[in-house]
């Protein structure tokens, strides 16, 4: 009866699977690209989620034939996720154009490095500043 | 074709409008003209959202079938008096950001960009405007994504003038789309229980169903994933970096409009889709949503103290500012929800002025504000500064300002429910909040500038739409009756039925 449950429930055991497994590389990886596959991953176990949703046990794809016997799937859910994919696509394309740009501009995608090198730029100060500042010191003395 | 024709048509034009006139903008090589498009498309959108509001206003809900399919099955946009508020605010905002956005994109950004620059603007005012008036739950989630994709695009642009707004982008990027993704999950279980999507539907078949864990779940996840737009504490630690790394444009438009969409869909959800569920919503507001808002205001304003960058000390206190608007949501009371609205409106314009002066002070000076380069502002760029002034006495909530009504209606508000303690707090974080403020006042105004210092220029193309953001500052702190009574109606069409 329990192996019989799991195994009904097999989908959604694997949903909370990749969603967990998802969520934690997103938090814990240092690297950006793996940050973007992580959260590619929990993207979709929710895509697998809705899909499940939608199957019935045995149902057919939902095209209407003149036999009322005929059990069909629920199409919403599966279209709904083809929009939820094209958003994910998106999402992970403009996430790897700027982790191209930030290799260009600080030479590495590891988060913490990014962290050492922001706080470089933070330092950076184009010489009109400079000059501002000098103006203030004179000021005091 | 008859006006009320129009009127029923205006709410997919709202969102089609700037959609459209985002991909021509992409192709235009002349930024002067591509500017000149935008500020058309988002300043039809203004109109239209006052018509729509001058509509509702009077009672009637706005009801516009996508493809006319009919709802629960098609997609549906509903405009009713909050929805109609917002949009006037978002757009309203968005027109004035517009008019200033020319010359601080042009300087700000490179000459080939300016086009795509534009295209995301347009793409960021349809997104939220369609966020705003949807009524149907996925395609919720859709706009969602569309603003916020478009927003992160608006945020890297500000990598030509400091690259640290690359990682800032990538962190929304991230962030946004885990909420978004715990907004979807809620979804899916809601919709598991109930088999619809349609906001209306769902309201009417939720309390049907006796299976409340699901639906608590859903309400969890989808309460979750919008909080961290709205960025409410603590989930708010994309939006200092965001706003502040930023090119100067992207920060006031930002700032003024971005979170307020989602602020709405949270009261949306909880005060009208989860409305049957009084105990649920009720325990949700005041276990979380109230102590959230408290201490986002507390921490937003006490990082604000310590923050000498003047973009950034604007964003943390934009946490704090959102804090009172969820605090006024959570009271859910009529009067609560009021107050958050009437907060939505004034904070969009006291937080687009102040990031509109910091934008022309960066813009004179070609480098970030921070607290030393301000010395003696207001001897240099007097008009900027007396602007800045104007909207800073705004945020602490000094009387004949907006933001002293904002503050004067959520203590009323909370008055009402005897609860002394949030009024003490509501006091005394308007304290706090002057000490940075002052702070940049003394440095502008008290201290002399440095005799060497180079003369500043200031652009009336900047400052003419900041005077009217501070104008408008002074206007709704004195006759507040526009804002008040669309608050009241906003709030009545949205727990006017439930509480």
């Amino acid at each position: 009866m329990t192996m019989l449950a799991i195994a009904d429930l097999w989908n959604y055991y694997v949903v909370i699977f990749l969603m967990m497994a998802g969520l934690f590389v997103v938090i814990s990886k240092q690297n950006l690209v793996k940050k973007l596959v992580g959260l590619s991953i929990f993207q979709t176990s929710v895509f697998l989620f809705y899909i499940t949703l939608g199957k019935m046990a045995g149902g057919t794809a939902p095209i209407l034939v003149d036999d009322p016997s005929v059990t069909y799937s629920n199409p919403l859910p599966h279209v709904l996720i083809l929009t939820a994919i094209v958003v994910g696509v998106s999402t992970t394309a403009l996430g790897l154009a700027l982790v191209l740009r930030i290799n260009e501009a600080f030479g590495s995608i590891e988060e913490d490095e990014l962290l050492a090198a922001k706080a470089e730029a933070a330092l950076e100060r184009p010489n009109r500043l400079r000059s501002v500042v000098k103006g203030g010191d004179h000021h005091d003395s | 074709m008859t006006a009320s024709y129009l009127i029923q048509n205006l709410p997919a034009l709202l969102v089609a409008i700037p959609l459209l006139v985002a991909a021509v903008v992409t192709l235009v090589p002349v930024p002067a003209f591509a500017w000149v498009i935008s500020l058309a498309a988002v300043g039809v959108s203004f109109v239209m959202a006052l018509l729509l509001h001058s509509v509702t206003m009077t009672g009637v809900r706005i009801s516009y079938y996508l493809g006319n399919w009919e709802p629960p099955w098609g997609i549906e946009f509903v405009v009713d008096s909050a929805t109609s508020m917002t949009l006037v605010i978002m757009m309203g905002l968005a027109f004035i950001t517009t008019l200033a956005a020319r010359h601080l994109i042009a300087a700000e950004i490179a000459l080939a960009d300016c086009g795509k620059t534009y295209a995301a603007w347009l793409l960021v005012c349809g997104g939220l405007s369609g966020l705003v008036m949807t009524a149907d739950a996925f395609n919720l989630f859709v706009f969602l994504e569309i603003s916020a994709l478009s927003s992160v695009m608006l945020i890297a642009m500000g990598a030509g003038t400091d690259r640290r707004s690359l990682i800032a982008a990538f962190n929304y990027l991230i962030i946004g789309a885990v909420g978004a993704t715990f907004y979807v999950i809620g979804t899916g279980f809601v919709y598991a229980v109930t088999g619809t999507l349609n906001m209306a539907d769902l309201a009417t078949r939720l309390p049907e169903i006796d299976q409340s864990i699901i639906i608590f779940v859903g309400f969890g996840f989808m309460i979750a994933g919008i909080l961290v737009k709205a960025a409410v504490f603590p989930v708010h630690i994309w939006l200092p970096a965001a706003y502040s790394y930023a090119p100067s444009a992207v920060s006031i438009l930002l700032a003024a409009i971005a979170t307020k969409a989602s602020i709405y869909v949270l009261a949306r959800l909880i005060f009208t889709v989860f409305g049957g569920f009084p105990e649920m919503t009720g325990a949700a507001l005041t276990m979380v949503i109230i102590p959230l808002s408290v201490m986002g205001i507390f921490v937003g304003t006490i990082m604000a103290i310590y923050e000498s960058d003047i973009k950034k000390l604007l964003a943390q206190s934009s946490i704090a500012q959102i804090g009172y608007i969820t605090l006024g949501f959570g009271l859910a009371s009529k009067s609560g929800v009021a107050a958050g609205f009437i907060h939505i409106g004034n904070h969009a314009l006291i937080k687009g002025g102040l990031f509109m002066a910091v934008a022309g002070f960066f813009t004179a000076m070609r480098n970030r504000v921070d607290l030393n380069s301000l010395t003696g502002m207001g001897h240099r760029m007097p008009i900027t500064a007396t602007a800045f002034v104007i909207c800073g006495l705004s945020l602490i909530g000094l009387p004949l300002t907006a933001g002293f009504i904002s503050k004067l209606y959520l203590v009323r508000a909370i008055l009402e429910t005897e609860n002394y303690l949030l009024v003490g707090i509501v006091l005394a974080s308007s304290a706090l909040s002057l000490i940075y403020l002052w702070k940049i006042i003394e440095v502008m105004w008290m201290q002399p500038a440095a005799h060497d210092a180079p003369k500043l220029v200031e652009n009336p193309a900047i400052y003419m739409p900041l005077w009217m953001l501070a104008a408008l500052n002074l206007w709704f702190g004195i006759d507040a009756n526009w804002m008040v009574a669309s608050a009241e109606a906003a709030a009545k069409s949205l727990i006017g039925a439930g509480l």
